[in-house]
């Protein structure tokens, strides 16, 4: 291998992925086979880049060389980039490589768009295969599905992938119509139908013969871009829901906006990344998934944009006090998951511990549950009982005072303003 | 008054100082490991011999009272080798062995609590060490790695990765505890290396070829995927303390 030439590949491959942001190895549960090497199960991060994402996999392109001209994306074909394509070979050593010395679960391969949907499609697929049957390779493989491949190569791709991704781009039709004039929303969500039928065909045909090959594990996900377009949080939340319930989707990735590009249809080159926003979104969207959260109980007509000061979940709270306090010593789990301040672990433990007795504040806060929220909306084995008939402004203000007094504690000089 | 049992720190010391307990009736006991160096400066001082079978006969014990998770936990609270902790340790089993019922989710109680907050630290280290490993390949094509964790986590690190690394040979040593483990592809076992004939600073003679390649590689790979837009170096401290950054080859 020539040390050069690869690493002016990887720096460029790597940094024009670099914006794709699903990077879970999760929801996979593939073994490791006649001592092979790998497997994939786990999800771990391996390391953190210094924006604070996690590193899980390789994540490149095979090629940024692309025929189409998505107004968002670096590697279009207008924009004056240096350009480099691996070869299958190189995309599998390094793999290997890298994965033996424990820095990768696996490979997330996307590309560029050369010649067209298939030929491109179809490179992806060899690398895939490749890995699996010349190497015995178990890890994680994501490969990035291209809008508008055969359903052949769809059915090979996940013959040989844990997951497979069509990234919608833009949360509306409106908006890819706008920045990605030469795409099709329908080239997108036709392959996304196929898959979701043909995962569900073959876990059922797993469940009568043992031997059945598995098909793409860790099932299919997607990636919208926030802030590149004028959606509001409840078009975004409800497009999410749409998908995860008539595709099956495992996970819907947001992306908050980067700009690269100077476009008068984007936001301007200096604009901040809204990473609040990013964050907001994806708690919302862990309440959908993890706490049987409605999404109109989240975002609806009255409220179509997420707060950016609170979290989803105690805005819910606040917007339905009528349903608290509520006793955390007889509710159900249900319940108790709704409580700001409580996440799943503590939920579980209390539920456990309440079975050899009472729990108190103190038991409570030991269990590990967040006791500055979550006491305005529970009682528990104790006479103290904090909500006071607040309001719900009254209650915002206590939790945001005592959360940013945290960060004020070592500075006497802002203390004294108050 | 209080009686002192000393033990050789391992666990099975622990379940026989447990064992003595119960044999003579001690009630209030303190329990620590060590060296047996000074009896006459304690009062009512036992060494604890470590004996396997006393150790099994509590081990069958605490099998009918905990559940096999249960057991693991009890077993990853003691590898932590926190100090002063042993005491909790001790009450936690005392309170499995007085109740009819099994109590390993009464978290209400101190002991469980406790034993429940250890493991939660010694698994957020192992689950560190699964991700923080980095292996370099020698010329004889085995995979060495370096550790310095703070708690005692090795031995839970093992069958993670002899599922993974199935087909190639490796090693990790724990440099803080002078003690690693080796797999031939066959079996693993524990090791200890003699570093005194091995020149630290000459390491990379024992490397082979192209191992220099990848680390570089890795180290691009890793500046490339940075996006300085989004820059948070809080968040980035958080998820990898600076403790570690001496054996992550992306941070060296
Ligand atoms: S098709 Fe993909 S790679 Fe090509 S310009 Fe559009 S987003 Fe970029």
């Amino acid at each position: 291998m020539n040390a050069e030439r690869i690493t002016e590949k990887l720096n460029i491959l790597a940094d024009a992925a670099k914006y794709d942001v699903s990077c879970s190895s999760s929801g996979s549960k593939r073994k490791n086979k006649d001592k092979g090497l790998g497997n994939a199960s786990n999800g771990i991060c391996h390391t953190y880049t210094e924006d604070g994402r996690c590193v899980s996999l390789l994540k490149i392109l095979l090629t940024n060389v692309c025929i189409y001209d998505c107004a968002y994306c670096v590697s279009r074909k207008s924009n004056d980039i240096k350009r480099a394509a691996f070869t299958v070979q190189e995309v599998v050593d390094l793999t290997i490589s890298f994965y033996r010395r424990n820095y990768i679960e696996g490979l997330f391969l996307s590309s560029g768009i050369f010649k067209d949907a298939d030929y491109t499609m179809e490179r992806l697929v060899q690398v895939a295969k490749k890995l699996r049957t010349e190497h015995n390779f178990n890890g994680y493989i994501h490969l990035k599905s291209i809008p508008g491949a055969s359903d052949e190569l769809m059915r090979e791709a996940g013959l040989y992938a844990d997951r497979l991704s069509i990234n919608l781009e833009m949360p509306t039709a409106e908006g890819l119509k706008l920045l990605a004039p030469d795409k099709d929303r329908q080239d997108m969500i036709k392959p996304m139908g196929f898959l979701k039928n043909e995962i569900i065909l073959r876990s059922e045909e797993k469940k009568l013969f043992k031997k059945a090959p598995i098909f793409a594990p860790a099932g299919q996900s997607t990636q919208v871009i926030i802030g590149a377009t004028p959606e509001t949080d409840q078009q975004i939340l409800s497009m999410a829901d749409q998908f995860y319930r008539g595709f099956k989707l495992r996970r819907v990735y947001y992306s908050g906006y980067v700009p690269v590009i100077k476009d008068n249809r984007l936001p301007a080159l200096n604009s901040d990344v809204p990473m609040v926003r990013e964050n907001r979104l994806y708690q919302a969207d862990w309440l959908m998934r993890n706490y049987q959260f409605n999404v109109n109980e989240i975002v609806n007509a009255n409220n179509p944009l997420l707060d950016l000061d609170i979290d989803p979940k105690l805005g819910w709270a606040l917007r339905n006090l009528n349903v608290f306090p509520i006793d955390i010593n007889k509710a159900d789990l249900q319940v108790i998951l709704r409580v700001p301040g409580i996440g799943v672990q503590s939920a579980e433990k209390i539920v456990s511990a309440r079975r050899f007795g009472k729990l108190n504040w103190d038991q409570l806060k030991k269990i590990g549950i967040a006791i500055n929220r979550a006491r305005y909306f529970i009682t528990c084995h104790s006479s103290k009982f904090e909500r006071r008939d607040l309001t719900a402004t009254a209650i915002k203000q206590y939790i945001l005072a005592e959360s940013s007094s945290k960060y004020l504690k070592n500075s006497s000089v802002q203390l004294g303003l108050f | 008054m209080i009686t002192t049992l000393i033990y050789d720190g391992t666990f099975e010391g622990l379940l026989t100082a447990v064992f003595e307990i119960y044999e003579h009736r001690l009630d209030l006991v303190r329990i620590k490991k060590g060296e047996w160096l000074n009896t006459a400066l304690f009062e009512n001082t036992i060494k604890v011999v470590t004996e396997n079978t006393r150790a099994d006969r509590v081990l069958k014990g605490l099998k009918q009272k905990l559940s096999a998770m249960g057991l693991q936990r009890l077993y990853a609270a003691h590898l932590a080798e926190m100090d002063g902790e042993d005491d909790n340790l001790l009450g936690y089993i005392r309170y499995v062995f007085d109740s009819s019922q099994n109590v390993e989710e009464d978290y209400g109680n101190k002991y469980v609590m406790r034993v429940s907050e250890i493991v939660r630290s010694v698994r957020r280290e192992r689950h560190r060490m699964e991700a923080f490993i980095r292996f370099k390949e020698l010329k004889d094509n085995t995979y060495y790695a370096t550790i310095e964790p703070d708690f005692n986590v090795l031995p839970l690190l093992v069958k993670h990765f002899r599922d993974r690394y199935a087909d190639q040979k490796w090693i990790i040593y724990d440099i803080r505890r002078s003690y690693g483990v080796y797999y031939d592809i066959h079996d693993t076992q524990y090791i200890s290396l003699d570093f005194a004939t091995l020149d630290p600073g000459n390491a990379i003679a024992a490397f082979n070829e192209n191992e220099v390649l990848y680390q570089d590689l890795w180290k691009n790979y890793f500046n490339s995927v940075n996006i300085p837009a989004r820059k948070n170096t809080k968040l980035h401290l958080r998820h990898v303390p600076k403790r570690y950054w001496r054996h992550l080859t992306e941070k060296i």
